[in-house]
């Protein structure tokens, strides 16, 4: 891929969000700029569940958070329903963006441990000054027993006194609190355990299908987002490198960064021996991204046309589509 | 072959507050010379505190620990303290889980490699720098040289954890703790280190302990598997015959709750309902029961003791597995 294109995207109704052509940059000083995310295109469907899959480093946190204009891209257009979120004056954007709610990575450091578990799940519909004291109160309790808490229980703690795997939920219910369309979930499960992960992933889902939510999944490990995710977008340094369902990724990825990615999950099974690491070295730096495919210093198809050209995303199967100049068959 | 680590009826308890917090209970294991032990369980379970007593490192006035260690045929649980970090950098060596605040922020990567073969082997400033290069090269980090220079600041999570690896190899230990190496890695990054560790313990004839709480690293990188929960061993067996013959409930579950990439998309994940037991106050029965889908009465008020199954397959269930699973 590392390539750009927008062969990909659809032209429905049902199209909820739509980013075009986003771009973000960081400058670090002494002219430098920070390629996170350059000239990204996507769409979700509503209802749909999209995961952003790729390793530390290739943009895909600072993409979902340039959804919500966090901070706000440096080009593009960001549209949810109907409306762009770019264009949109300050008070406004912040009015639009209840719609749309983010779970972060780590659920003990984005809970304030002074604040009561009751506080922290309130605290949107007191800044929205959403329904009296008491309907406030019954939503609040209504939303622990959704995420599997006993609101007697767990009310008036603090989120120091409970486990990773608790305080991820109580992040979600914090995050439901204002009735959002749009749920993005940054590695909401990557801190946890193994048996507890597999606990927030269900919820998740639960979650999706009671508030008929609309997700975006952020994820570096493409085993956990098999579960969840109805279409997979797998990006590398900034730029996209395939979208396709689920099974069309697994069964036959056609890039070769995505088969890289499937062939370094462990599998639990002494007999199945693997071969030899899939990828070797580390992504580049993206004050510098390589000319051409971004991917191409460790891709093992790599030619000439790689480094002279950038590959555009193209559809190779139905509904697949690679931004690759010698995709695998 | 001779066991390089001994641990026979290891015991470790904190006093709290709240009472005495059993941490480890009775644990007993034989690392072999030269072998690769994987130890498993949720967070909680007692296998970093059951490596760190191993290893010697707890200490302090809370913590009340029996039973007794031996390492390279040296009692450690009858050293003093100083006498047990003797041991440290030519016998054992650790590389804890992040990598991000285990290395020192403001000494460079050179100064802190090269401390090490100072202290231990009694190298030489150029000496030890030589070393040092050696070690880098030897973790496959390119032009090692540059990078005596670094703060750990300018690395990737992957580098550091190299860097990390270079240090706790730099004397030649006979036994290397491995806590949750990768846990803060990428997958990619991820497959990288196991198969680096496992590549360098070959060449070096090194024996390891690798503490994880993921069966599926395990699976390839390991000869022997000891699977603790609530502080306990429950399932201990040469790491082919656990998976393909599974005798206790606690690793089927762990086993199915990891995510697979040949699951079906949309289905529900297999997970392990309600948590570990309360360290202050141990159930009389098995630990697992309240949580296990095999559940009987028995398993609530007597505490199953480790039944031998042969080949080295130790497990604690009153009702064991009957069947095969992890094979496709």
């Amino acid at each position: 891929m590392a390539g750009s294109g927008t062969a990909h995207m659809r032209n429905n109704d049902e199209v909820v969000l739509e980013v075009r052509d986003l771009v973000v940059e960081f400058k670090i000083g002494r002219g430098l700029v920070v390629n996170a995310v350059s000239k990204v295109s996507f769409d979700v469907c509503r209802g749909e569940t999209l995961a952003i899959v790729g390793e530390s480093g290739c943009g895909k946190t600072t993409l979902g958070k340039a959804v919500l204009q966090l901070p706000p891209p440096k080009s593009g257009d960001v549209v949810f329903e109907g409306t762009n979120l770019t264009k949109l004056p300050k008070e406004q954007l912040r009015s639009a963006r209840t719609a749309m709610q983010m779970v972060f990575q780590d659920p003990i450091s984005s809970l304030d441990p002074r604040m009561t578990v009751k506080a922290l799940v309130e605290e949107p519909l007191w800044i929205w000054e959403r329904g009296t004291e008491e309907e406030r109160g019954a939503k609040v309790r209504e939303l622990l027993n959704n995420v599997g808490l006993d609101p007697d229980l767990v009310l008036n703690r603090r989120s120091y006194e409970f486990s990773g795997g608790q305080c991820q939920r109580i992040s979600i219910a914090r995050s439901l609190a204002l009735e959002p369309r749009m749920l993005i979930c940054d590695e909401p499960v990557s801190a946890l355990d193994v048996s507890i992960q597999a606990q927030i992933l269900n919820l998740l889902q639960d979650m999706k299908d009671r508030y008929g939510l609309t997700m975006i999944f952020i994820s570096h490990d493409l085993a956990v987002v098999k579960a969840v995710s109805n279409r997979i977008m797998v990006m590398y340094l900034g730029k996209v490198c395939e979208v396709g369902s689920p099974d069309a990724i697994y069964s036959k990825p056609a890039h070769h960064y995505t088969s890289a990615l499937i062939n370094s999950v462990p599998i639990p099974d002494p007999t199945r021996k693997r071969g030899a690491v899939p990828l070797q070295g580390e992504p580049p730096s993206p004050v510098a991204p390589p000319s051409g495919c971004r991917f191409r210093t460790r891709c093992p198809a790599a030619t000439e046309l790689c480094a002279a050209e950038e590959p555009q995303l193209r559809e190779v199967n139905p509904g697949q589509y690679v931004a690759c100049h010698h995709p695998r068959t | 072959m001779s066991a390089i680590l001994s641990i026979r009826k290891l015991v470790v308890n904190f006093e709290t507050p709240r009472g005495l917090l059993s941490a480890v209970r009775d644990v007993s294991l034989e690392i072999e010379q030269g072998s690769s032990v994987g130890i498993v369980g949720e967070s909680g379970s007692g296998k970093t505190v059951m490596s760190r007593a191993a290893m010697g490192l707890l200490s302090g006035s809370t913590v009340r620990r029996e039973g007794t260690v031996m390492f390279d045929d040296k009692e450690l649980t009858a050293m003093r303290a100083d006498e047990v970090r003797d041991q440290f950098g030519t016998g054992m060596a650790m590389i804890f889980q992040d990598p991000m605040t285990a290395l020192n922020p403001v000494r460079r990567i050179g100064s802190q490699l090269s401390e090490g073969p100072r202290v231990r082997l009694g190298m030489d400033k150029k000496a030890a720098r030589a070393r040092s290069i050696e070690l880098l090269s030897l973790v496959r980090i390119p032009d090692p040289e540059a990078m005596l220079n670094k703060f750990p600041f300018q690395l990737s999570g992957g580098m550091r954890q190299r860097v990390m690896i270079a240090i706790a190899l730099a004397c030649k230990p006979k036994l290397l703790f491995a806590d949750e190496p990768t846990t803060a890695l990428d997958v990619t990054v991820q497959a990288q280190i196991l198969q680096l560790l496992s590549d360098l313990r070959r060449e070096m004839n090194m024996s390891m302990v690798l503490v994880t709480h993921d069966l599926g690293v395990v699976a390839n990188h390991t000869d022997f598997v000891a699977v603790m929960y609530a502080g306990e061993i429950v399932e201990q067996a040469p790491t082919t015959e656990l998976f393909s013959n599974m005798k206790m409930p606690y690793t089927e579950a762990l086993l199915k709750s990891i995510p697979k990439i040949d699951s079906a998309s949309g289905a529900r994940m297999a997970v392990i309902e309600g948590r570990l037991p309360d360290p202050t106050d141990r159930p009389s029965g098995c630990g697992f029961a309240a949580r296990c889908s095999y559940v009987q009465d028995k398993c609530r008020t007597e505490h199953p003791p480790l039944v031998d199954a042969g080949n080295g397959h130790l497990y604690r269930c009153w009702y064991p597995l009957g069947h095969t699973i992890g094979r496709k």
